[in-house]
């Protein structure tokens, strides 16, 4: 698209051309020879005048940024289209550039960017501004987010509820025990609450002493026990599933008598 | 196998051999088994002569008398013995004098007929005056002419030794069932008795325990967690392939197995909300409770091979001890003396004994294997403390057990006889446990 520069010539050129005239009718004397008028210029179907090359500022075609918007790091491109000059530039570190022609950008922050083009008929400006905004954040990590404040089901299972130890060969609720599954049930509300689809399971675990078909016999009553337990504290049963593991899986496996009790154990799981 | 189908002709010989059967202290038979030459099978020989020695020292039942001790010309057919009257020939008597001393001689040669490798074998009883009398075996075996048709007709011979001799039931052709994590996951695993031919049989790659084989051989079953909890599957031993058993609505069903008759299977079930002891048919379907003990844990039910009315189970009230019951579940009984804590029992093949697992004596975890005659209550310890020694199993011949240790370090797989002599250690590569043993 071109943009025509709007030069009032036509005014400016009949008041020169009418002091030209008076100035030579006035400075010549003796002799009154009519001058002929000067010619009018020459005029364009829209009525405008023509400007004469040699005395026209550069015209700045285009000069764009696309996209004009970028996210921080991503990069944009300058294009610009100059005629009527030989020396064009471009600020912000760029410099001089060829009267048209491309150029990438990347800038850190929404940046405005002047393009001077100069020529015989004098100096042209133009700018563009490519706006940048900050990155979305990543998404949580966790296939199973629901909301970034309620954290995972399993951080929630492994942060909130804590295992249930047993005594040697039993399966009953210890004194101490029942202070831990009542913060436990606790917790399981709320957990269930939060993720309206999840199931927890309940796994009950033996010390590697017993023989492994009775151990898993024991387990199973475990993880049973510690299911009605809760139930009575109201949790809801049809969410929480048993397994028992026997002495298949301990957590450790040292001789001691504290690596034992760690393994008499039922322990909280994410069902899947 | 021509060794089983004698069995059932040989218990009509057995009151010839009364003096001969195991059993009685200090009244082995004493074997003099010189090696036997080939007649164009000389190169087989060698294979030939250590598989009929071993297969017979194995056997538990005889004293093997040493080679060093035997005259120097053995007889390698009849016609080579001395008849009465007669001054040549080599002497029977020369066998069962010092230094040999042997209640029995195994002679015989090897040869090819017709393209085929021939084992002529001969057992004689020494101290018979009549040359007649003495002949207790004149047996011909045959197999291809090369080293396996040798080591062959080596096993077959043996075999019909032993099973002379008194002993029922054969280690030809058996096999082990076992778990191994070798893989880095369980896989039920299956050997030859002897070690021989380890491969996996399942590719589950999750928990896997508790195998059990049927009677005759043919089925597997085991707990396995392949579909989250602890639930029965089945295989066909010979395809591979798994049979359908319906696992009852419960957290845990484990421990399977089979009756006698292969029709049917009792396990343990967490159905009731406690482990107890149910049957169901062979595929799972007709599942009724047997037991009522809701205050124990009830696990591993074995039913006796020679009576389906007597059932043993392992578990409390208290600290684990082996029962027994009948069939409805009633006449409970406790089978262990109330010491220490009980489980894993195998009934022999006769149904009179029990080999299981058994702390007594020691810590709690440090097991041992025991052997116990269940109608008069005597025991036997079997191992000491040599790591922990577990899941004991009968042989079908009735003398060997199958056992796990982890006297290594690592639990393997061992045999040993039924009087805790000729330890063997089977498996070498993983973690290796629960063996039972199959008829084939």
């Amino acid at each position: 698209m071109k943009n025509y520069s709007q030069v009032k010539v036509s005014r400016y050129t009949s008041i020169f051309l009418t002091a030209i005239l008076a100035v030579f009718a006035v400075g010549c004397g003796g002799k009154k020879t009519p001058v002929p008028p000067p010619p009018v210029p020459p005029m364009d179907n829209s009525g405008n005048i023509t400007p004469a090359p040699s005395t026209q500022k550069p015209v700045v075609a285009e000069f764009v940024a696309e996209p004009s918007s970028v996210e921080r790091g991503q990069t944009a491109q300058l294009r610009w289209n100059v005629t009527g000059s030989s020396d064009v530039a471009i600020n912000n570190g760029i410099g001089t550039v060829p009267v048209s022609g491309t150029r990438r950008i990347t800038p850190n922050e929404t940046t405005t960017y002047t393009l001077t083009a100069t020529g015989p008929g004098g100096s042209t400006t133009a700018t563009t501004t490519v706006s940048v905004t900050a990155p979305a954040p990543p998404p949580a990590p966790s296939v199973n987010t629901t909301d970034r404040t309620k954290g995972t089901i399993e951080s929630r299972v492994q942060s909130d509820l804590q295992d249930v130890l047993f005594d040697y060969d039993s399966n009953n609720i210890q004194e101490s025990a029942r202070q831990i599954l009542m913060a436990d049930a606790a917790a399981l509300k709320q957990i269930f609450a939060d993720f309206p689809t999840a199931t927890i399971i309940i796994e009950g675990h033996c010390d590697e002493r017993g023989s492994a078909e009775y151990n898993l016999g024991l387990g199973d009553r475990r993880a049973s026990s510690t299911r009605e337990f809760l139930a009575q504290q109201g949790v809801p049963v049809d969410r929480l599933k048993t397994i028992s593991y026997g002495k298949e899986r301990p957590v450790c496996t040292e001789a001691t008598e504290s690596c034992y009790q760690r393994n008499r154990r039922a322990h909280f799981a994410s069902g899947q | 196998m021509a060794a089983l189908l004698t069995a059932g002709a040989l218990l009509a010989q057995q009151e010839a051999i009364k003096t001969n059967i195991v059993g009685e202290a200090g009244k082995k038979p004493s074997l003099a088994v010189p090696d036997f030459k080939g007649s164009g099978t000389q190169m087989y020989m060698a294979a030939f002569n250590s598989t009929l020695f071993g297969d017979l020292q194995n056997s538990g039942l005889f004293n093997m008398a040493p080679k060093s001790m035997f005259p120097l010309n053995n007889p390698q057919r009849p016609e080579d013995l001395r008849q009465e009257d007669n001054k040549q020939g080599l002497a029977l008597q020369d066998w069962a004098g010092s230094p040999t001393l042997a209640t029995h001689l195994v002679f015989g040669y090897t040869g090819v007929v017709n393209g085929v490798l021939v084992l002529y074998g001969n057992v004689y009883d020494t101290r018979q005056a009549n040359i007649q009398s003495a002949q207790l075996m004149a047996s011909r075996y045959t197999g291809s002419v090369d080293e396996a048709g040798a080591v062959k007709v080596a096993h077959e011979f043996a075999n019909d030794i032993i099973q002379k001799f008194g002993g029922s039931g054969s280690l030809l052709g058996s096999r082990i069932y076992f778990v191994s994590k070798r893989s880095g996951n369980d896989e039920l695993y299956v050997m030859d008795w002897d070690g021989n031919n380890q491969r996996p049989l399942t590719n589950l790659k999750s928990l896997l325990m508790t195998p059990g084989v049927s009677a005759d051989g043919t089925k597997v079953a085991f707990t396995t967690f392949s579909r989250g909890t602890p639930r029965i599957m089945i295989l066909n031993t010979e395809t591979g392939r798994s049979l359908p058993f319906y696992n009852q609505e419960a957290s845990m069903n484990t421990t399977p197995d089979f009756s006698p008759d292969g029709r049917q299977i009792y396990y343990s079930s967490s159905a009731s909300g406690v482990a107890q002891i149910y049957v169901a048919d062979i595929n799972g379907q007709g599942f009724r409770r047997i037991t009522h003990r809701d205050n124990a844990i009830l696990v591993e039910p074995k039913v006796n091979p020679r009576n389906p009315n007597i059932i043993l189970f392992v578990g409390g009230p208290g600290p684990q001890q082996i029962y027994r019951m009948n069939a409805e579940g009633a006449d409970i009984q406790r089978v262990t003396n109330g010491e220490g804590e009980a489980g894993n029992p195998s009934w022999s093949p006769d149904g009179q004994k029990i080999a299981f697992s058994w702390t007594r004596g020691y810590q709690k975890g440090d097991w041992n294997v025991f052997v116990m005659d269940v109608g008069s209550g005597q025991y036997t310890q079997l191992t000491h403390s040599e790591g922990r020694n577990e899941n004991p199993v009968w042989a079908p011949d009735g003398r060997h057990l199958a056992f796990a240790s982890n006297r290594t370090g690592r639990s393997q797989i061992y045999t040993m006889l039924a009087d805790g002599s000729q330890v063997k250690q089977l498996t070498t590569q993983g973690a290796n446990r629960s063996p039972v043993w199959g008829l084939k």
